[in-house]
């Protein structure tokens, strides 16, 4: 798959060239090797999932991408250049935003506050000129501010506009942290188990937005998720990881009648 | 202002009034929506701008005069526009409930064979598009929110915005043709046709002519003293005649303002920030408010809570006088005066009602501890008594004479009267020309003086010329002892407490009555809260002998309350149980109006009407419910049921009910 043409999805949508890759990333703690020699791609408007079982290095791998580990081997080529060792707001820079497993929002502050804070990147008049609030702060902050209404229009949380996220349930919680993704505008975007702890019908809600993300805005999405039927029916192409290794990688279909990826899953003497 | 305008000539229809609205207040509001966060704006110049473009696209669509055309969804200004510009190009709009699953706009959509249809999003486009087949009439679809629909087969769906694009590129070739159409419209012309809920049956198209809406428009503007000035948050279905009226009918009267919602999560903070002058909602509305007061007051502080007990208890004494100009001691007002700074203003501000100068409540009987609550904060809510078929006006209270027990007396230019087996009858200027493609129907309802049956049974009060609604006249029947049953009567004291949300009695032809009760999950949900009390789901909850406990408390109460009336001693409920769903009107339970079909529930629930006349402990059942995106599924539940003390009384046959 290294062509840059791309490929039409069942449903018909029009995938495009490659936008992020993975050349044989290897990670390494000390002795532990979290991820070892794995390559593969992400196209320009897929969806991606990332699956394995626990400890398998999906996250490692995750973190690899936003530049919050760096790959002790292999390097990543995005958007047709070698990319260089990054800390992550310079990714987040560069059109890459993530949500957390584990949510990571300022509890204390409203919803729409929280959702500001994914334009921070976007934001370029000083610290001064933010204090007094005038001129060039201003204007931009009235721009930003348009770009989170429509994204809090988008998402439907209109209602907890100026709701403290302490106060949330869990579920919309997970959607203000989409919503702050969303509001960086990012080319990529990187959700590391998006519903994980959601009962059936916030997974529903959560997928759709997902789609609907994907379909409204022609972002690219590269998810972690456990879910396996949430996973099947998302995502256009698959990466199985197990111990630190790529075992498999295409699409739903494939994966699923792939005799490794099988017994990842239920389990085989290693 | 409006009385300059009582003898205008050429002001026969809706797009008549939106023309003299745009030369009279151009630049004044005229609609609302609050969207991105910020409250926009339309002029009425604007308006009748958009409008007029609207009606061109539809020019351009090949509409002719007499068609139909549906509109679904919640309230949007250009979903307003749409209904205004169907009637420029002389078709007529037919609101749709937004909340109907398919299968119901089937019915309706293939009833008055609608031909063009507005869909606010895509969940309306998927409705449509499901049914289209069984559509002959059906062409084309016009859709506001583009979210979603960008890849769906455009050669039968249009974009709002590019039809009024294109109607105002074609304002040149088609102008002329849409004057002419404007022109022809006149006071019969049908102005919109909206189809009743109805309690039994299919729905009916109550067909309203120009002279129904803007006659009762005009007369109910006075009476209230509406201004142009004024201001309304439009939140209640589209489909439904008293949002008609109100957004449409007296807006476009006195000219005032329409406020759109965000979304209907938002409405509560919505109310607050528009803080309308002219408010109208069903008593359930302001149950939930006061509802979620009491639950926020239990949570309070102890200094705050005494406070607001200590004010609260004096305005109910003193609060409904001085709203109603009577006399009322110094001391008292200066008390209440302090009491308005300490707690009612800021309550009222909390509540979105500081600035409301008439307010309105009507479709069911509200509790008099609730209408007082209201009232003793100074809010000035009225009842009124109405019918699509009489375009909303039958009765309203005038200011100075409102009580919670009547709806008031005839509406400017109503006539009422009573028939000897109580049924009410009315005849005014808004009584609808006809029931759509069912003359049967009006025949049976309209005669042919124009006297519209009601099918409510009630009196006027002779000393105050009040009317009072017993009940629905087909409801109210006999028990097997010959007393008189009114089920709605129960049901109302019922539902009285905030703990119960739904109540259905049944009774007639049998020697006692017996009840199904829905509790109020918010409600009884915080009451478990605070008590320890855990529960996984509404079933559970409703199923918590600690909660039927409760209930059977209130069951007695209201029993000893009946026993003290002479005439209905008799419909005290003996046994009840606690349903284990809540009513729902995607089950056909509760009209979309959210009234309670007596007979389906009694069929559908056969086997637990059975149990509680057959006098076991508990009844085993299973119930299909529809979800709101039509699956079906089922819930099976093992209900208790319960013995309510009742208070011994004399039987009285039914001769005795006058």
């Amino acid at each position: 798959m290294k062509d840059t043409e791309g490929y039409v999805t069942e449903d018909g949508r029009q995938i495009g060239g490659v936008l992020m890759e993975m050349q044989n990333i290897t990670l390494r703690f000390g002795g532990v090797v979290a991820i070892n020699d794995i390559s593969f791609d992400i196209r320009e408007g897929e969806i991606r999932a990332i699956i394995g079982p626990n400890g398998a290095g999906k996250s490692s791998m995750l973190n690899i991408i936003s530049g919050f580990y760096t790959p002790s081997e292999g390097q990543l080529i995005y958007k047709g250049s070698p990319r260089p060792q990054m800390k992550p707001y310079e990714v987040a820079r560069m059109g890459v935003a993530r949500t957390f497993q584990n949510i990571a929002l300022f509890e204390g502050m409203t919803v729409l506050d929280n959702v500001m804070t994914g334009r921070l990147t976007h934001m370029k008049s000083g610290i001064l000129s933010q204090a007094v609030w005038w001129g060039k702060a201003r204007d931009e902050e009235l721009a930003n501010r348009e770009v989170v209404e429509k994204v809090i229009d988008f998402l439907e949380i209109q209602n907890i506009r100026k709701t403290p996220v302490g106060r949330l349930p869990y579920g919309l919680k997970k959607r203000v942290e989409l919503a702050r993704a969303l509001a960086a505008e990012p080319s990529l975007l990187l959700l590391d188990e998006p519903m994980a702890g959601m009962n059936v019908e916030e997974k529903e809600d959560m997928s759709r937005f997902i789609l609907d993300v994907n379909d409204e805005f022609g972002t690219t999405i590269a998810l972690i998720e456990h879910d396996m039927g949430v996973v099947m029916d998302l995502s256009d192409r698959v990466v199985v990881m197990d111990y630190g290794k790529k075992i498999g990688d295409g699409t739903p279909d494939e994966v699923r009648n792939n005799q490794d990826v099988i017994d990842a899953y239920l389990g085989v003497a290693h | 202002m409006s009385t300059s305008l009582k003898g205008a000539e050429g002001l026969r229809s809706i797009p008549d009034l939106l023309r003299r609205n745009k030369q009279a207040f151009g630049s004044a509001p005229a609609y609302r929506e609050k969207e991105f966060g910020i409250w926009q704006t339309w002029s009425w110049s604007e308006t009748a701008d958009e409008i007029e473009a609207v009606a061109l696209g539809l020019l351009e669509f090949g509409i002719n005069e007499g068609d139909f055309i549906a509109v679904i969804g919640r309230n949007r200004p250009q979903l307003y526009g749409a209904m205004v510009a169907a009637q420029m190009v002389g078709a007529i709009p037919v609101p749709l409930y937004q909340d109907a699953v398919a299968e119901e706009m089937a019915y309706v959509l293939d009833h008055c064979g609608a031909r063009f249809v507005f869909a606010e999003d895509q969940e309306q486009v998927d409705k449509v598009i499901d049914i289209q087949d069984r559509l002959p009439g059906f062409e084309r679809m016009i859709y506001l929110d583009p979210r979603g629909l960008r890849k769906y087969d455009h050669s039968a769906l249009n974009k709002y915005d590019d039809v009024v694009a294109s109607g105002r590129a074609a304002r040149g070739t088609l102008g002329a043709e849409l004057e002419r159409r404007i022109a022809a419209l006149d006071y019969d012309t049908t102005c919109v046709m909206l189809y009743t809920s109805g309690t039994t049956g299919k729905p009916k198209g109550v067909v309203l002519s120009n002279r129904n809406i803007i006659e009762t428009a005009k007369a109910s503007s006075e009476f209230d003293g509406l201004r142009q000035t004024d201001s309304v948050l439009a939140y209640l279905p589209m489909a439904w005649v008293g949002d008609f009226i109100f957004s449409i009918g007296q807006a476009y009267w006195t000219g005032f303002c329409v406020n759109c919602p965000e979304s209907a999560d938002t409405m509560m903070t919505d109310l607050r920030e528009i803080a309308p002058s002219y408010y109208f909602a069903p008593p359930r509305v302001f149950e939930n408010q006061l509802t979620q007061i009491m639950i926020r007051m239990e949570d309070a502080g102890p200094f705050k809570k005494r406070m607001f007990k200590y004010f609260m208890d004096h305005a109910r004494k003193v609060g409904p006088k001085i709203l109603d100009g009577e006399s009322v001691g110094l001391m008292d007002r200066l008390k209440y005066a302090l009491g308005e700074f300490m707690v009612y203003g800021p309550l009222k501000n909390a509540l979105g009602f500081s600035n409301v100068r008439v307010g309105y409540t009507a479709g069911e009987a509200i509790g008099p501890e609730i209408f007082d609550f209201y009232r003793s904060l100074g809010i000035n809510l009225k009842q009124l008594y109405g019918q699509t078929e009489a375009s909303v006006f039958i009765t309203q209270q005038p200011d100075g004479e409102v009580r919670s027990d009547t709806v008031g007396v005839p509406s400017p230019g109503v006539e009422i009267r009573i028939n000897e087996n109580g049924e009410v009858f009315y005849r005014s200027a808004g009584v609808f020309v006809e029931y759509y493609k069912n003359a049967e129907s009006t025949a049976d309802t309209k005669d042919a003086e124009g006297w519209v049956a009601t099918g409510d049974a009630g009196f006027i009060e002779e000393d105050t010329g009040h009317l009072r609604i017993i009940d629905r006249a087909k409801d109210v029947g006999k028990m097997a002892s010959g007393a008189l049953f009114a089920p709605k009567y129960v049901e109302n004291k019922l539902k009285f407490y905030p703990n119960i949300l739904e109540a259905v009695v049944f009774g007639a032809g049998q020697d006692r009555c017996c009840a199904f009760i829905n509790i109020d999950l918010t409600a009884v949900g915080n009451w478990a809260e605070r008590n320890n009390i855990a529960y996984a789901s509404y079933q559970e909850l409703a199923g918590h002998p600690k909660v039927l406990d409760m209930i059977q408390s209130h069951v007695e109460e209201v029993n000893a309350s009946v026993a003290q009336d002479d005439m209905l001693s008799a419909c005290q409920v003996h046994r009840f149980l606690v349903l284990h769903k809540e009513l729902d009107a995607d089950d056909g339970e509760l009209t979309r109006t959210r009234k309670v079909r007596r007979k389906i529930i009694g069929e559908k629930f056969e086997d637990l009407v059975n149990a509680l006349y057959g006098g076991a402990d508990s009844i085993y059942t299973e119930t299909e419910v529809t979800y709101e995106d039509g699956r079906k599924g089922k819930i099976t539940a093992t209900l208790s049921i319960r013995d309510a003390k009742v208070v011994p009384v004399e039987i009285k046959p039914l001769e005795a009910a006058e």
